[in-house]
This record gives structure tokens, sequence and C-alpha cells, in this order.
């Protein structure tokens, strides 16, 4: 599922025009609409931000200056099932760093890439609060707690097996 | 309940006394709780916690299972609640039983089908095996959770409410106490009898810099302009600090409440929360909490029928932990790149869409409503002289009691570490206590005793921050742990400024270096003067502080700076590039296995003789000592 720049359907076209006509009048709103963008398609591609960009009258340069700045913002695709490692400290001093290596090594792919076939993204995080469970990561929205090398491939082959049924 | 324009006092009143019962029970001691529930509508209460570390151990569905068994055992008078945070994350998911106060830990669906087969039915008792281990003494009789050396020396005030209300339910907020103050500052208070309270509360701000928050209120009264705003950090960017996103998660009504009461004080009539957007859970609750408040004419036009107009929006983050400093934070609500600018002027003066604005963090707004309840005079009386009050920590790291804690400020380190944590896990030994984050430094075994508070760790070369503290225990590597905090920083440092983006880069090379064994003497000294510079030089307080951790380690542990750098040894076996792999002879049984999948041939050895690792070829990827079955490689 490789997507490009032109896969944007009409419907997500609509989406985007929506938010951008429904906030374009409070002060300081790019943010939201640049987040509510990413929600729509994943991620910003250029032809996103230029519509954007048009749609409230400012420069491309100063979108793309915000974009590049917040590191939630992607201007690439990223997977099906986004991975976040946290590498927060208290998660560092439990041994996060080798969590991500070990699933960087599992998935073929550094950090901040996406697998050929789409169905994951590796990033990092500082923390998600969860620092209870350390070391911890976030698949999606679900986060996963007192993981060890051994049980994030027990994670990991149990999204690619649902992908298969 | 029906829309309410303008809500009264008497129907704050009325809410208050219908649910009084029910909080009631909850605050509590034991047999009390037991007369209260003889009159209650509920026999019993189950509360469940909702925050994040719990949610993440799924309660979610233990809270499911609960409902679900309650139906199926047709028990009507038991009430599950869905909380904030206890405190206790590690032992997650938590779940406390009143009257009883039976505190039960790390649930499962199948536990809570136990405890409602067993413990809520009418006749019912506490399943023992079920709880918390800390509440059950040897002699099979259960204490009070509250008697527990976790929570015993605790004192409550920022969290008051975190663990004991239903979060998304802004009735059981008032019943315990939100919104009273907001009605006492309405009803009864000038804005400068409001702001002269706070001044004689001595309540220094919870973020990391400890600046006085009535003087910033004075400041921001005194400010001329018509129109003004009132902002929330809830940004809450220092990783291993979680204090405000409990806060946000538990009792998001306080939070609103006080930045009310705020505007009153100094004019002003729009407020801003900009919360992370890693929060999700914490930014759902804040929605709810809004949009309840407006319902209940607690936020919007005329509060409380009282003539005051005050309302609150949220603005996400997108992660940039510079916007943690109060004029980046400004400058992303406005929506462009979250670059800090130099001050003055103060964003009293000129601030958020350059109009006079105060900004505090979560736990300082937290600490509004008791200030105004029950007086200055009260809260100073608590911690110490120039820190009054408590502070939150998110305690985390090698500790047993993993978790949420609010102590009164003064409270040694030995305290929080020894008793309240619980000592380190697996026998091992304290090392040092990181605090401040990537702006602090650790405070090391021979400080243990250091009471706690703004100057005392100002003094030794750390800094309160927001209230992460993470614990280190033997096997951390003090230049390791420096290097990852300013690899935190390079990463996050905005550019703006030369002495940030370059300094931290260069320090970042610097301790690189020693971590990979190419460290040279005159190091250590380069990097001290580079951050002499970084601290003098750079625009915000990321790069002022952005030494810090280096500085203090330098400070504490610069034997294991000159050990990396001379004797080419980390003593903790956490630098790679410094350890070597060697196999005992007397172990090793010569089953091959390692040299099979050595990755460069480094091994040599016949079958059934002790091998050898050729350390000129090793390029210690450890592959060899994971699969040794007799544990015969180690490093040196």
């Amino acid at each position: 599922m490789e997507k490009c720049e032109a896969c944007g359907t009409p419907h997500q076209a609509e989406l985007l025009k929506a938010v951008i006509e429904q906030s374009k009048s409070t002060p300081g709103c790019l943010m939201h609409i640049l987040q509510e963008a990413q929600g729509i398609y994943g991620f910003l591609p250029m032809s996103v931000q230029k519509t954007i960009a048009e749609g409230l009258g400012i420069s491309l340069s100063e979108v793309y200056g915000v974009v590049t700045f917040y590191s939630q913002f992607s201007l690439k695709p990223k997977g099906k099932h986004r991975i976040s490692v946290c590498l927060g400290t208290a998660c560092y001093v439990k041994g996060s760093d080798k969590i991500l290596s070990e699933i960087e090594k599992e998935l073929g792919i550094a950090c901040g890439e996406c697998t050929k076939d789409g169905l994951f993204s590796i990033d990092s995080c500082r923390c998600v609060g969860a620092c209870g469970l350390a070391p911890v990561m976030m698949i999606g929205d679900e986060v996963y707690g007192k993981l060890t090398p051994e049980s994030v491939k027990d994670i990991l082959e149990k999204y690619r097996r649902e992908e298969h049924v | 309940m029906s829309r309410h324009e303008h809500i009264t006092t008497a129907q704050l009143d009325e809410i208050r006394a219908r649910k009084h019962d029910l909080i009631a029970i909850r605050r509590a001691v034991h047999e009390q709780a037991e007369k209260i529930a003889e009159h209650s509508t509920y026999r019993k209460q189950v509360l469940v916690c909702g925050g994040t570390g719990c949610t993440s151990s799924h309660s979610m569905k233990v809270i499911e299972q609960l409902e679900r068994s309650l139906r199926e055992n047709n028990i009507k008078d038991v009430i599950v609640v869905k909380t904030g945070c206890f405190g206790l994350c590690a032992l997650g998911p938590i779940m406390i039983v009143y009257p009883e106060g039976a505190f039960y830990a790390q649930m499962t669906p199948e536990h809570a089908k136990t405890v409602v087969e067993q413990h809520l039915v009418e006749g019912g008792h506490i399943v023992k095996e079920l709880l918390y281990q800390g509440t059950v003494h040897e002699d099979g009789s259960i204490i009070p959770f509250g008697e527990t050396p976790f929570y015993k020396k605790q004192m409550r005030i920022a969290l008051r409410n975190c663990g004991l209300i239903a979060a998304e339910d802004i009735e059981e907020a008032i019943a315990a106490g939100d919104y009273a103050a907001l009605e006492k500052v309405l009803t009864s208070m000038t804005p400068d009898d409001v702001i002269n309270e706070m001044l004689a509360s001595g309540l220094r701000g919870r973020g990391g810099a400890g600046f006085p928050t009535g003087r910033k209120w004075a400041f921001a009264r005194n400010s001329q302009g018509d129109v003004k705003y009132v902002c929330c950090n809830a940004d809450e960017g220092d990783p291993g600090a979680f204090m405000d996103r409990s806060v946000l998660e538990g009792d998001p009504h306080c939070v609103l409440e006080a930045m009310t009461i705020a505007g009153y004080a100094i004019g002003a009539h729009q407020g801003y929360i900009y919360v992370r957007a890693e929060y999700p859970v914490a930014v759902q609750r804040l929605r709810i909490a809004i949009d309840q408040a407006h319902e209940y004419g607690l936020l919007g036009k005329n509060i409380l029928g009282l003539g005051f107009d005050f309302d609150i929006e949220i603005r996400l983050g997108a992660g940039a932990f510079v916007c943690g400093e109060e004029t980046a934070l400004m400058t992303s609500i406005e929506g462009h790149r979250g670059e800090p600018r130099p001050r003055p002027p103060f964003p009293a003066v000129k601030g958020l869409f350059g109009k006079p604005t105060i900004l505090n963090n979560v736990e300082t707004w937290a600490n509004v409503n008791p200030i105004i309840l029950k007086g200055a005079q009260w809260f100073s009386s608590i911690g110490t002289e120039t820190s009054p009050g408590t502070k939150v920590f998110a305690l985390g790291g090698k500790i047993t009691n993993v978790g949420l804690v609010e102590v009164p400020m003064g409270t040694t380190l030995r305290e929080i570490v020894e008793e309240i944590g619980g000592g380190i896990p697996g026998g091992k030994k304290f090392k040092a206590a990181q605090t401040g984050g990537p702006s602090g430094g650790c405070i090391p075994a021979e400080c243990i005793d250091t009471p706690i508070d703004y100057d005392s760790l100002l003094a030794i070369g750390s800094m309160m921050g927001s209230g992460g503290m993470i614990i280190l225990d033997e096997d951390t590597c003090m230049v390791d742990i420096a290097k990852f905090y300013l690899e935190f920083t390079a990463d996050e440092s905005c550019g703006k400024c030369t002495p940030c983006r370059i300094g931290t880069k260069r320090l970042l090379q610097l301790l690189t270096k020693i971590t990979e064994g190419k460290g040279e003497p005159e190091d250590i000294v380069k990097i001290e003067e580079l951050a002499a510079h970084m601290k003098q030089s750079s625009l915000c307080a990321l790069g002022q502080s952005a030494p810090n951790p280096v500085l203090s380690t330098l400070r504490y542990f610069r034997k294991e700076y000159e050990e990396h750098i001379l004797e080419k040894r980390c003593e903790a076996g956490v630098c790679k590039a410094l350890m070597t792999y060697y196999i005992i002879p007397d172990k090793c049984k010569g089953c091959t296995l390692c040299a099979r999948n050595c990755p460069v041939k480094a091994i040599k050895g016949s079958v059934k003789q002790p091998h050898v690792i050729d350390t000129s070829k090793c390029v210690k990827c450890g592959l060899c000592m994971a699969n040794c079955k007799f544990g015969a490689i180690i490093t040196k």
C-alpha cells in the first residue's frame, strides 16, 4: 500500500476543506488544522500543505516551517501499525534502547522508517507517562508495558497474524 | 441535569449535599466510613483507576468484567467508579472497595469476577490473596492502605481528589470541593484579596524554576490592557514526569476552577490549556470537564450568575520539548514554530498575542483551591520556610514502588527512596536520584539526607524541575546518563540561538567520544568551559540548563569520567566499547555454540575444550553471551 501524494481521495480533500473553513477565523489555528489534516491523510504531503497555505492566505514556507518544527508532523507516510518506542528516562534506564534495536532487527528497518508492505513503522518518543510499566511502547493507541526483547517478538507476531486472518 | 444558564450557589450546595455521603465514605477511616455507609444509597463502592498507567495494564477490562458480574449476580447496590491515579502505578490495575478500604492490586478480569462473587455479594468477605500484600500483616490482619509505608508519609494537596472521585463526573468533583474556592472568590473576595492571599501563601511555580505565583499574578494585574490571558502549561515534556498528566486525568476541574480564579484576579476572560498530544486520556477528560463546566454554568458567560465571564480553550502540542518554556509555549499557541523569544518583556507585560498573560503549570493550578479555601497561613505552615506546601514526584527507574507521590517540601530523599519508594529492587545499591530531567542533575548517595526543596536542590547542583525523579542503581553508568540527556537536548534544541544549537551538539560529541573509549584528559576541561558559555549565553532555559546533567555528574562522579578516559573502563558495564568479553575456562564445556554464533569468527577452540575470544576481532555484539548455556561468558 505505497501511498503517494496524488492518492488523496476527493473525500479527503473535502474533509480538509471543511476543517480549514471551520477553523480559519480562530487565531493560531494552523497547528490545529495540521493535526486534523494529518488525521485525514496519515501524513502531510506537500500538496496538503499547499492547500492549507492557500486556505489560510499564508505562505507555504510558513506552513512547512511549522510542520518540520514539531516531531509529530510527518512528511512521509507511516505504517498501518505505528510503533512508538518510549526512550524517556524511566524507560531508558530499564533498557528501552535494547527494545528499540530488537524491533528494528525484527522488522529490518530503522527507527523513522516504514516497512515495504506498509504494515509497520517505527518511531521513538519521549515518555508516554506510563513510567510504572517501563519499558513501554505504543502500537497505535495501545500501550504495551514491561517489555523484554522476547515479548516484543510475540507482540509483533500477533499483529502479523491478524493481518493474515 | 439540564443545562443551567446560571447555576446558583444554592444549587451547588444541593449537589454537595446529595453527593456528600459518597465522597465522605471514601475519605473517612474505616469504622467511620462504615457508619456513613449504613445510610448511603450504595452498600459498597468500587473505585477502579482509569489513569494512563492502569489503563495500559487493562483496567478498562476489569471495569467491564465488574459490571458484567454485578449484573449476573443481580447486585444493584454496588457502584463502580472510574477514577484517576492512585499513585502506585507499578501495581496496576488498582481497585479499592469502600467502605472497607480494601486495596486490590494487579487486577485481572478473572480477579474482578472473584471479588464480585466473594466480596461484593451480600455478606461477602474481602479476598485477602488478591489484596496489595503491603496491606496484609503476617498474622493475616488487614491494615488500611493509608497506613502502608507508601502512603503514610505522603500528604495530598495537589492530588487531593486523584483516585477519590469519578474523573468524568462534575457532580463528584463539586462534592469533593471543586468550585467552592471559585464560589468564595466571586462572592466575597476582590481581585486584590485573591492576589494578596496567593502572595501570602508563598506558593512557588511547580513547573521548574519556582517563581512565586502570587508575584506573577500581581505583575499581570498591574499590566495595562483591555485583553489579558490565563494559560496553563500542560506540556509536560520532561521524560519520566507524569504528575501533571495524573492531575488532568484525575481531577481536571481543579485546573479549570483555578484558571477562572486567576482570570478574575488579573482581569482576563480567556484561558488556554496547552497540553501534550501524547496524553490522549488527559485531553479527553479535559474536553469532558470543559463541556460539563459549561453545562453547569461554571464556565462561560456570567459564572454562577455573579457577573464574571471566563472561558477556556484547549490547544494541543505536537511534540516539541522547548514548548514547555513559557515564551515558546505562547508562540506555539499562536500557531507558529515554538521558538522562545528574549525576555523582557515578560509575558505578564507582553505575552500571548502580545497581551499581558500569566502561565502556570498544572500542579501549581492544583494548589490554588486549597489555598483560597483554607487560607495562606495554613498553606505556608506546610513544608519549609522558603518552599511552602507539598511537591508531587513521579518516582521511576530502579525503585520498587514506581508511581506518583506527594510529600511536604523538606522531606528527605532518603524518606522518599527507602520508605515511600520501598528501596531498590534486586538488592542493588542506590547510586543517585536524577531530578529536573534534562535541565536538572543528580543527587548522589552521599546527599541522600538532603531535604527536598527548591533551594537545597539548587545548592547541590540539581533542581526541582517539574517533579520527575528517576532512581539510578549501581548498574547505571553516569557518563552514559549524561550522554542520554544531551542526546535529548541536542535533539530538542529549537535551533534559534547558537550557544544551544551548537553547544548541545558539541557537548554530545565529547560525551560520545568518552563513552566510546576515545576520550582524552583535556576533554573534561573542554566540557566545563563549553558548559559555562552555554549557561551564560543561551536564549532560554533549555539551553541555559542543558549542561546541568553533565556538570552535576562531573561534580559527584568525576572518578567515573576519569575511569572512562584514562583506564578505558566502564565500571557499570554499560558502555559497550569499553567492555571485553571473556570466557571463564572452568565453566566452558566446549559445546562450540558461541563459536558458531559469532558473526566475526572471533572465538576459537576445539570441541569439549575451553574456547577463547580473540578480543582484537570481537565486535562486542553479545551474541556469544546470549547463547552460552553455562554462563561461562562474562564481560570485564
